[in-house]
């Protein structure tokens, strides 16, 4: 580097830790060597952060959040986001690609999350990492449901109806807390303002905190990997593990490879199906928000239909209490124990690759269990289908609360000393 | 640094004092603030009765008119549609509609003042989707073969009889809800006002 040069960064050096930061976060931060496929997500997530903030930016250059009815009696919102899509250029790409990035955030953090699943990541040191990564995903469930209310169609509507509706639920408190929440006694203009307002500013900002603070813990404690032994044990003589790799330019360069993949699946997707078949924008919100009528089959977008399920599954009071509210606390149940996991699995081993046959067997079934439940939350209830959500929903709890006996019984193999390659 | 670590009571008391001040000034600062969450006095207002004209609406026919946002339904009850809730009364879970989801004078078997006129709020106990007629009866009707008439509730598979009752072991946890209404003439309705019963 010219001398000039280096003499701005030591100007910079003394005033701001640029360099240590750039050394303690890439070019000395030592991540083990045998990373694999999954752990693309990782970085992906943070891709699609930053696509969604960049479009999201540019979508509110000219997104109106008004529900009043324009002189075609078309509500404004609606209207604004028709206006997008038609007449601003490129508006259709830009909200197409935010459109589809709601979706792919969901692909990405759920793969994300299944890489912990496998491979222990939630264990001793990293139960920090994994309680805030348990509260980004609330935050990233907020705003998608608040985001998905803008376009002011009849989805939009009625989903924001039902959740709003699910506080209601709560005893005492539920039907004036609902009214808070929407700040009116229905769904009106005034729950579109507050929705807009709580998308682009508040939850983004608790959603970056909450994945800075993800980042830092992480490389606090250093990265877990497939075999989930640490590589911190066995160091070389230059102090730097013996299995660790700068993450600069070794992963950045895998990452990119992630990266370059990811695009052209999320390009074929905005390009020739960004409605993802009605999965990932539904055909009932091409239709302007009629608060009179609900559409006669109302399932929200995939990424919420598990835990909608397991909210559907609940039909029985209990103490006296109506069964609503028992669904929506079997709702909410259903995420929060996520952050419970680096206590419930007892198991001697981290990885899976050391795991016994019983807990890949109820790791398989808790697989299928939420695939089912995703598919029945797309359907309309019937009977049969209510049973089978029933089971699906006892199964993921058992996944969790049984993990302490099973994780404890399951016979492992030993660990090995260093990471496999 | 003084090597004397006996605690200042008197200015441990100040710091007390300041920090409690301040933490009552930053909660007494919250309130416009939660305040602001709440409906305006614009929605507030935006509760006005609505008058109905049902002089043509035929035996067996529904209409739908707002009233605060909220869709409210006008039913002409068929006589068979009248006599399905006397089969209906073992299946609903609030029969006798003891809980105060209608006005005392729609308290009866019927829940309505005219037999035949049921007035209801369209929207499920439930979580809030506003349930689709399902008036024919059978197997037809797509709900279950001896399905005797009522409503279907989209979201959540709630069912509601030709009253408004909610069928046990559903999701809705009550009755649909009958508004304050009343007769202004034979065939006029006025939605939002109480009325002699």
């Amino acid at each position: 580097m010219t001398t000039k040069a280096q003499a701005v960064i030591d100007w910079v050096d003394e005033r701001f830790p640029l360099t240590s930061s750039i050394k303690g976060h890439l070019t000395e931060y030592y991540a083990p060597k045998n990373f694999n496929f999954w752990y693309f997500f990782g970085s992906l997530a943070l891709l699609v952060l930053v696509i969604q903030i960049v479009t999201g930016i540019f979508l509110v250059m000219h997104y109106k959040p008004d529900a009043s009815l324009n002189a075609a009696g078309v509500p404004v919102a609606f209207a604004s986001v028709e206006y997008i899509m038609r007449d601003v250029p490129g508006g259709w790409l830009i909200r197409y690609m935010h459109s589809t990035g709601a979706s792919a955030f969901f692909i990405v953090v759920y793969l994300h999350m299944f890489r912990g699943l496998l491979y222990g990541s939630y264990r001793k040191p990293r139960e920090l990492i994994w309680i805030f990564g348990t509260l980004i995903f609330l935050a990233l469930m907020a705003e998608a449901f608040m985001g998905y209310l803008l376009p002011w169609g009849q989805m939009s509507f009625w989903g924001a109806q039902v959740i709003v509706n699910l506080f209601s639920a709560i005893p005492v408190i539920g039907p004036d807390l609902s009214v808070v929440i929407r700040g009116d006694f229905v769904v009106s203009d005034a729950t579109l303002n507050r929705f807009f307002s709580f998308h682009v500013i508040a939850v983004p900002l608790i959603l970056i905190g909450l994945v800075a603070a993800h980042i830092v813990a992480l490389h606090e404690v250093g990265s877990n990997n497939p075999d989930g032994v640490e590589i911190k044990k066995k160091k070389g003589a230059d102090g730097h593990p013996l299995d660790g790799i700068p993450f600069h330019p070794y992963y950045t360069v895998k990452d990119i490879v992630g990266v370059v993949g990811f695009l052209i699946v999320f390009s074929f997707i905005v390009f020739f199906a960004p409605e993802g078949g009605g999965y990932f924008l539904e055909f009932n919100n091409f239709i302007p928000a009629d608060p009179l009528k609900t559409p006669p089959h109302i399932a929200p977008v995939w990424y919420f239909t598990p835990f909608y399920s397991i909210l559907r599954a609940v039909t029985y009071p209990l103490f006296g209490i109506d069964a609503k509210f028992w669904g929506v606390v079997a709702m909410g149940a259903a995420v929060v124990i996520i952050a419970f996991l680096p206590w419930l699995d007892r198991s001697p081993v981290k990885s899976i690759r050391y795991k016994g046959g019983l807990f890949k067997a109820i790791l398989a079934v808790f697989i299928v269990a939420f695939f089912i439940l995703g598919y029945l939350g797309v359907l309309p209830p019937t009977p049969g289908r209510t049973l089978v959500s029933q089971i699906c929903s006892v199964i993921y709890f058992g996944f969790f609360l049984l993990m302490p006996w099973y994780s404890k019984m399951d016979k492992c193999k030993p660990e090995p000393d260093r990471v496999t390659g | 640094m003084s090597v004397d670590q006996k605690v200042d009571a008197g200015r441990r008391q100040l710091l007390l004092v300041t920090s409690a001040a301040g933490g009552v000034a930053a909660a007494a600062a919250a309130v416009p603030f939660v305040a602001s969450l709440t409906p305006s006095e614009r929605a507030k207002a935006a509760g006005a009765p609505v008058e109905v004209d049902i002089s043509k609406l035929a035996p067996g026919q529904m209409m739908t008119v707002e009233w605060r946002g909220k869709p409210v339904w006008i039913i002409n009850r068929t006589k068979e549609m009248l006599d399905s809730l006397k089969k209906t009364e073992g299946e609903v879970s609030d029969p006798a509609s003891d809980k105060p989801m209608q006005p005392e004078y729609a308290k009866n078997e019927t829940r309505s003042i005219k037999p035949e006129i049921l007035v209801a709020v369209g929207i499920c106990t439930h979580l809030g989707c506003s349930p689709s007629d399902k008036f024919k009866t059978g197997a037809e009707s797509g709900v279950a073969a001896d399905w005797p008439g009522g409503f279907l509730c989209p979201c959540h598979g709630s069912t509601f009889d030709m009253a408004g009752r909610v069928y046990k072991s559903k999701p809705a946890p009550d009755n649909l809800e009958i508004p304050p209404h009343k007769y202004v003439a034979d065939t006029k309705i006025v939605i939002g006002e109480d009325g002699k019963a």
